[in-house]
Order: C-alpha cells, then sequence, then structure tokens
C-alpha cells in the first residue's frame, strides 16, 4: 500500500505550487487544482480503506500496517526521529473523515471565496492544512504526530487570520495560536517524560499492552502520583488544548473569525478533534495503565460538554452557537473514550467515540457549510437578521435540517446512533454520568432548534436584497454531506473500529436509546413552543434567570478570568520585571559593548591615515626590527 | 685602494665589493620609496631595489655556484616582471594624473575611509 504516501506528498506539493505561484495564475486555476489535487487523494484514502478493510484481518483483528517508514533524524541509540505512515482502523477512518470533508469545503469555497483577495493564498493553505492534518494521523510516532500537530496548529493561526486586514481577525488568530501553543507544551513534556522511561517514541511499541515498555516507570512518583499518570495528564492537556476541552476552550469561538468554509473543515470537523484521536491512539496506555487520568478525562469532557451546551442557548451568532456546539459534541466524544474500557462489550465508548467522531464531522462540517450559505445570502452573521428563510432557500433549510436532526439525535440519522452508543457506554460507567449526558444532549437538541427556528422560521427580517439560494458549487457539498448524514448511522461500525481491533456487532440497547429519543424530542418541542413563531417566552426566561442568562451569554466570564491571570498577574508580576531586567541589563550589557568598541576605534582610526609611505615606513621598521632580534637574540 | 683597482682590472674582484654595490642601491631606493614625494620618483626606486635584488642573484650564482645557472635566470625573470610592473605602474599612474591632475602620493589618501 506504498500508494498512500502520495495522500501525504500531493497537499504538500499543491500547497508549494500554490504558495509560490500566489498571484501570478487566476484564481480559478488556484481553486481547480487544489480541488483536483484532493479529489484525486480522496479516492485514494477510500481505495486506501477500501483496501484496508477488505484485507488486512489477522484472526479476526486488523493489523496495523506500516507502509512506509524511515529515520530521520538519529541523535542517540534511543533518541532518534522517524517519518512513517501507520495504518489502522481509527487512522484509515479519520483518512476518510479527513478527506472527505477537505474535499467538500474545497468544492464550496469555490462558490464562497470567489472574488475573494488572496484566493490562492487561501488555497495553499488548506492545502498545507489537509497535509498536515493527514500527517498528523498517519503518524507512527508520537513525535512525528507533534511535529505535524504544530503544523496543524499553524495552518490554523494562518486560515483563521486569513482577513488579516480585520483587527478581531487578526486577535483570534493569535488567541487560537497561544493557547493551543500554550496546551502543547504540556503536551511536549508529556511526551519527553514518556519516552525519556520508555526509550522509545514509536506507537506500535507503546501501545503494544507489553509491561515490560513501561517498566521504566516502576516506583517513580512525583507528588503522590506516578510519572506514568503525570506524563498521560500532560499529553490529554496538549489534546484539551486542541480540542477545545475547559478551560482551554476560549479560543474555538474566537476562531470563528476566520472564513465560514474554514470553520467548517479545521474548527468542527477536523483539527479539533485532534485531541479526541490523540487520546484514543494513546488508549491503551490510558486504559491499562492510568486509568484514572482516563477518568477524569471523561469528567473533563462530561463537563465541558454539559458547559458549552448551555453558553450555545443563550449565543446569537449562528456561527458561535456552532462552536459552542463543536466543543460540547468533542465533550462527548471525550466522555465516551472516558468511561470505555478495552476490548469486545467493555469497549463500547471507544467504539462509540469514533463513530461519533465520524459522523459529527460530517453533520458538523454540513452545519458549518450551511451557515455559510446562510452568511452569503444574508450578509450577516447574527440570528436577529435572519428569521423565515426557509422559502429563499430550500435546499440549505433542508441539509441544515437534516444536520439539526442528527446532532439531536432522532433516528435514523447518523447522530442518533453513536450518540445511542455513546449513552449506552455513559450508563454502564455509572448512572449518575448517563443521566447528566442524557440531559446536555437534551440541551443540545433545544439548542440546535433554537437556532434552526431563529433562522428558517419566525419573523422575517428586512433584507436589502431578497436572500438567494447558494451557487451549485456550494449546494453540492451541503447535499453530499447530507445524504452521508442520513445514512451514515447505518454503518456497521463496529466492523471496522473497535478498542481491540476485533469485530463488535452493536445492539442498540433500546432503554437507552428510548430514553434519549424522547428526551431529544422533549427538548425539540420545548424550542418549537419557544421559538416557532413570534414570542415573549424567551425573553421572559431571560429576565427571570437574569444572573444566569448574563454568565452565560458572556460564555460564564471564562475569558475574563484569563485576562485577569495574564493582564494582571502574569504580565505585572513576571513579565514586567523581566522586560525590564532585559532592557537595563542585558541589552544595556550589549550597548556597552558596542560603544566601547566605537570609542575604541574612534580614537585610534587617525593611525590609518591612507598615505602609503607611512605604512611601508613603519613596514620597514618592522622588518628591520624582526631581522635584528633574528640577528641577535 | 690601488689594490681593489688592480683586482678588479685582473677580474679577481671580491665577492663583498659586489654586495656594497648593491647594499647601496637598495637602501637608496629605500629610502628614495619613503622620500619622494611624486610617484614617478617612487616607481625608479622600485626598480633600484629590483635591481639591486638582481645584482645579489648574479652575483650569488657567480661566486658560490659558479657550474649553475639558476641565479642567471632568475636575474632574467626579474627584469622581465620588473619591466610587467612599470608597464601596469605607468598606467595607474596616468590613471590618477588623469583623475587628479597631480602624481603627488600625499594626495592618494581616498581609500582609507
Amino acid at each position: 500500500m506504498q500508494y498512500t504516501l502520495l495522500i501525504l506528498l500531493l497537499p504538500l506539493l499543491s500547497f508549494i505550487v500554490l504558495g509560490l505561484v500566489d498571484s501570478k495564475w487566476k484564481p480559478k486555476v488556484a481553486g481547480t487544482i487544489g480541488t483536483v489535487v484532493l479529489t484525486i487523494i480522496t479516492v485514494l484514502s477510500y481505495f486506501t480503506a477500501f483496501e484496508y478493510f477488505t484485507t488486512a484481518r489477522l484472526d479476526g483483528v486488523y493489523q496495523k500496517i506500516i507502509p512506509f517508514h524511515m529515520e530521520w533524524l538519529r541523535f542517540t541509540e534511543y533518541l532518534h526521529i522517524d517519518l512513517g505512515i501507520l495504518l489502522d482502523p481509527i487512522s484509515v477512518m479519520m483518512l476518510v473523515v479527513i478527506t472527505t470533508i477537505s474535499l467538500m469545503v474545497n468544492i464550496y469555497s469555490l462558490g464562497y471565496m470567489k472574488n475573494e483577495k488572496g484566493f490562492e493564498r487561501y488555497y495553499a493553505f488548506l492545502s498545507l492544512f489537509t497535509f498536515s492534518m493527514l500527517g498528523l494521523v498517519v503518524a507512527t510516532n508520537i513525535f512525528q504526530m507533534y511535529i505535524f500537530w504544530e503544523l496543524v496548529g499553524v495552518s490554523s493561526y494562518l486560515l483563521i487570520g486569513f482577513y488579516y486586514t480585520k483587527p478581531s481577525a487578526v486577535a483570534a488568530a493569535k488567541k487560537a495560536f497561544i493557547v493551543t501553543r500554550f496546551a502543547d507544551l504540556g503536551f511536549l513534556i508529556g511526551i519527553l517524560i514518556l519516552s525519556f522511561y520508555t526509550k522509545t517514541f514509536d506507537f506500535g511499541i507503546l501501545t503494544s499492552a507489553n509491561p515490560a515498555v513501561f517498566s521504566g516507570f516502576a516506583g517513580v512518583t512525583f507528588l503522590g502520583f506516578s510519572a506514568l499518570s503525570w506524563a498521560m495528564a500532560l499529553i490529554f492537556i496538549g489534546g484539551a488544548g486542541k480540542s477545545a476541552m475547559f478551560p482551554l476552550q476560549i479560543w474555538l469561538p474566537d476562531a470563528m473569525e476566520g472564513p465560514t468554509p474554514v470553520s467548517a473543515l479545521i474548527h468542527a470537523a477536523t483539527m479539533v478533534v485532534a485531541g479526541v484521536f490523540l487520546v484514543a491512539r494513546l488508549f491503551p496506555i490510558y486504559v491499562d495503565y492510568t486509568p484514572h487520568v482516563l477518568h477524569g478525562i471523561a469528567y473533563v469532557g462530561a463537563f465541558t460538554s454539559l458547559f458549552a451546551a448551555a453558553i450555545a442557548c443563550v449565543q446569537t451568532d449562528i456561527k458561535r452557537v456552532l462552536a459552542f456546539s463543536t466543543i460540547s459534541q468533542i465533550g462527548f466524544m471525550m466522555v465516551s473514550l472516558g468511561v470505555s474500557g478495552n476490548g469486545g462489550h467493555e469497549g463500547l465508548g471507544y467504539m462509540a467515540s469514533m463513530f461519533h467522531l465520524f459522523n459529527h464531522a460530517m453533520f458538523k462540517g454540513l452545519l458549518f457549510l450551511g451557515a455559510g450559505s446562510l452568511i452569503h445570502a444574508v450578509h450577516s452573521n447574527e440570528m436577529s437578521h435572519m428569521g423565515g428563510l426557509r422559502k429563499y432557500m430550500p435546499v440549505t433549510h433542508i441539509t441544515f435540517l437534516i444536520a439539526c436532526l442528527a446532532i439531536a439525535g432522532i433516528p435514523p440519522f447518523s447522530g442518533f446512533f453513536s450518540k445511542d452508543e455513546i449513552m449506552a457506554a455513559c450508563y454502564e460507567f455509572s448512572p449518575y454520568m448517563g443521566a447528566f449526558m442524557t440531559f446536555t444532549a437534551g440541551l443540545t437538541a433545544f439548542y440546535m432548534f433554537r437556532l434552526y427556528y431563529g433562522i428558517f422560521w419566525g419573523k422575517e427580517h428586512k433584507h436589502e436584497h431578497t436572500p438567494h439560494e447558494s451557487p451549485i458549487a456550494m449546494a453540492f457539498p451541503l447535499v453530499f454531506l447530507a445524504t452521508i448524514t442520513v445514512f451514515a448511522g447505518f454503518i456497521p461500525f463496529g466492523h471496522f473500529v473497535t478498542s481491540d481491533r476485533a469485530n463488535y456487532d452493536i445492539e442498540l440497547d433500546n432503554m437507552v436509546a428510548g430514553i434519549s429519543v424522547l428526551v431529544a424530542l422533549i427538548f425539540i418541542a420545548l424550542a418549537t413552543f419557544m421559538y416557532r413563531k413570534e414570542s415573549d417566552i424567551p425573553k421572559k426566561l431571560a429576565k427571570s434567570f437574569s444572573g444566569l442568562y448574563k454568565a452565560a451569554s458572556r460564555r460564564f466570564y471564562i475569558d475574563e478570568v484569563y485576562m485577569f491571570i495574564t493582564k494582571k498577574i502574569v504580565f505585572n508580576s513576571i513579565s514586567r520585571p523581566l522586560a525590564w531586567f532585559d532592557r537595563n541589563v542585558i541589552d544595556a550589557t550589549m550597548n556597552g559593548f558596542a560603544s566601547s568598541t566605537q570609542w575604541t576605534s574612534q580614537k585610534i582610526k587617525g593611525v590609518q591615515s591612507g598615505q602609503v609611505q607611512q605604512y611601508a615606513y613603519v613596514f620597514l621598521l618592522g622588518t628591520l626590527l624582526i631581522t635584528a632580534l633574528i640577528l641577535f637574540i | 685602494m690601488g689594490d681593489l683597482f688592480t683586482n678588479f682590472l685582473s677580474g679577481s674582484v671580491p665577492m663583498e665589493a659586489y654586495l656594497g654595490v648593491s647594499l647601496i642601491m637598495f637602501f637608496a631606493g629605500v629610502y628614495g620609496f619613503l622620500s619622494r614625494k611624486s610617484l614617478l620618483m617612487i616607481l625608479i626606486s622600485i626598480e633600484l631595489m629590483l635591481n639591486a635584488a638582481d645584482i645579489n642573484f648574479v652575483v650569488f650564482n657567480r661566486y658560490l655556484y659558479p657550474g649553475q645557472m639558476e641565479g642567471f635566470f632568475f636575474a632574467l625573470f626579474t627584469i622581465a616582471i620588473a619591466a610587467c610592473e612599470t608597464a601596469v605602474a605607468i598606467a595607474i599612474i596616468i590613471n590618477i594624473y588623469r583623475n587628479l591632475t597631480s602624481v603627488e602620493v600625499g594626495e592618494l589618501d581616498e581609500m582609507k575611509e
């Protein structure tokens, strides 16, 4: 399966070509190149998936295949950094997800970004992102993953700041980069601790379930926890930063400043699930050696999902609602991983998490692209500027509704199946966790239908011109993703992706499924009652819970807390003294060297008179002196 | 003195006499190089020094290694090189004169900065 290397190299090539030619070609050419390359690698990925899932089974277990591997940098016997491609069920699944969404976004952008300044740059960055994300998921070792992890961060930064003349976009890009970088520091330290004691970066060895690998950790503790727990927790912090887990979620809502297709690709479907993927990749270590860290992940995920869902209920910017919804859904995936055990029915959560990741990528990509279509039509992100759009934009309306039903967990749409598995896994972990997540799922249904009614129903807003359906380039991805959303639930996912890579037959737990559908329907009904027609119930509710409402709409003041910590505490007590030291001690020393050199040279520059004969005279004297010394000493 | 003259006529001048001449020539050249103001005079001084070296070559060859020819050949080489060097130097001096309408060495301090 050597051709998988092409899946990585083609987008890189397209990035280089598009990046170098910049604006020398017509924008359309750049868009076409990007899209064609994506089409090729999408086909290749599907082919890889087909070939992998039809051939790679041995004793009922999918084998890990490494079609390409090379040693990149060798420092010592143990410390060497390799590059390679690792195919196993989750990476193959991610290949399919990434290339599909990426292709849809590329096609969609042909319409959405038409006539934008920097169209070529946009496509170059999209290619860079696709390359990095694909490199991340097929990484054979944790350090390669880290390299691509950072590349993904950079391309995310570049794309959020695409409208670099807009100050808010620049600030958002900076925020996203700094917050995720901060989390990546944890990731890096985690990697270093882990590899220091195990003497390897390689996933194959790390996840081989061989206790000898971790024998180096024996007895090493720090602050009451074993070093391995610290390493795994720190690695999770990296994942939490990328996946916007509480309290590192602050960058994701702001990242919506980027172009909407970018939000669909990076900040909904692919990059933000990198953290989930990371935990899934290292799952054998988490579940076998540090189950308490895994439970911690579950609690963080659960809290984040409720927290973000609560905020999503009061946001008015449609992209922000979707952003918080993304955070909440990633929380679901994290919970699901966190409550999972290993193998067979125990590993239900793992399977459910990956299934939800797959479905979520499709329907959340669809929601964002739909949002882009709406923004394209009404030139505003605000829900209050929309309303009654269902008559004008039928395709967007239907596809958006499908995605809303999917995320709310209504059968037979894809979200129902994966979310139901998550619920089942949660109830098996503990009934409280199950109930908690069921409530959060209900809240999900509520805010999604609040959004839906706010956009497509309700009072019509006066528009400058009549909103129109989007062009075919934008409508096609919507229809395509909606089709996947309708049918993806029937994929026998347990046949493909499970924690032990063996076959697992999904059985719907009727009890759990019934409860979650019922809860979803109740909350949808509530949303219908409140938002379908213009009514004053939402306002009354907002008034009677004004404290809660205000806090939620200000995102529970987490940003303010960050600003307080950074601006007041870190800047004043650490940065300022350091800056003073830098300016007055380090810079001053260097300036002193420079000025004393200058002073000396001013003093002695008279010696260089430019008079040849003087030089010759000195030269002669020197010669005579040396001669005399040789002769007489 | 009379002795020296007689020896000279009879062809048996001691080596030191030749070396004395070349020494005087060389230091005359050095002095000229350091003290003259005109580039042409400096050039002539350089020629003097070169010729002093030539005399040494010939003399050492003649007196110390009478059976060999290297010294003579070196003298010939030096003469040829001195001719080339003079041609180049004259060309440079002419260009300097065109630019500065002067061949005074003291005015050639443009390069110091």
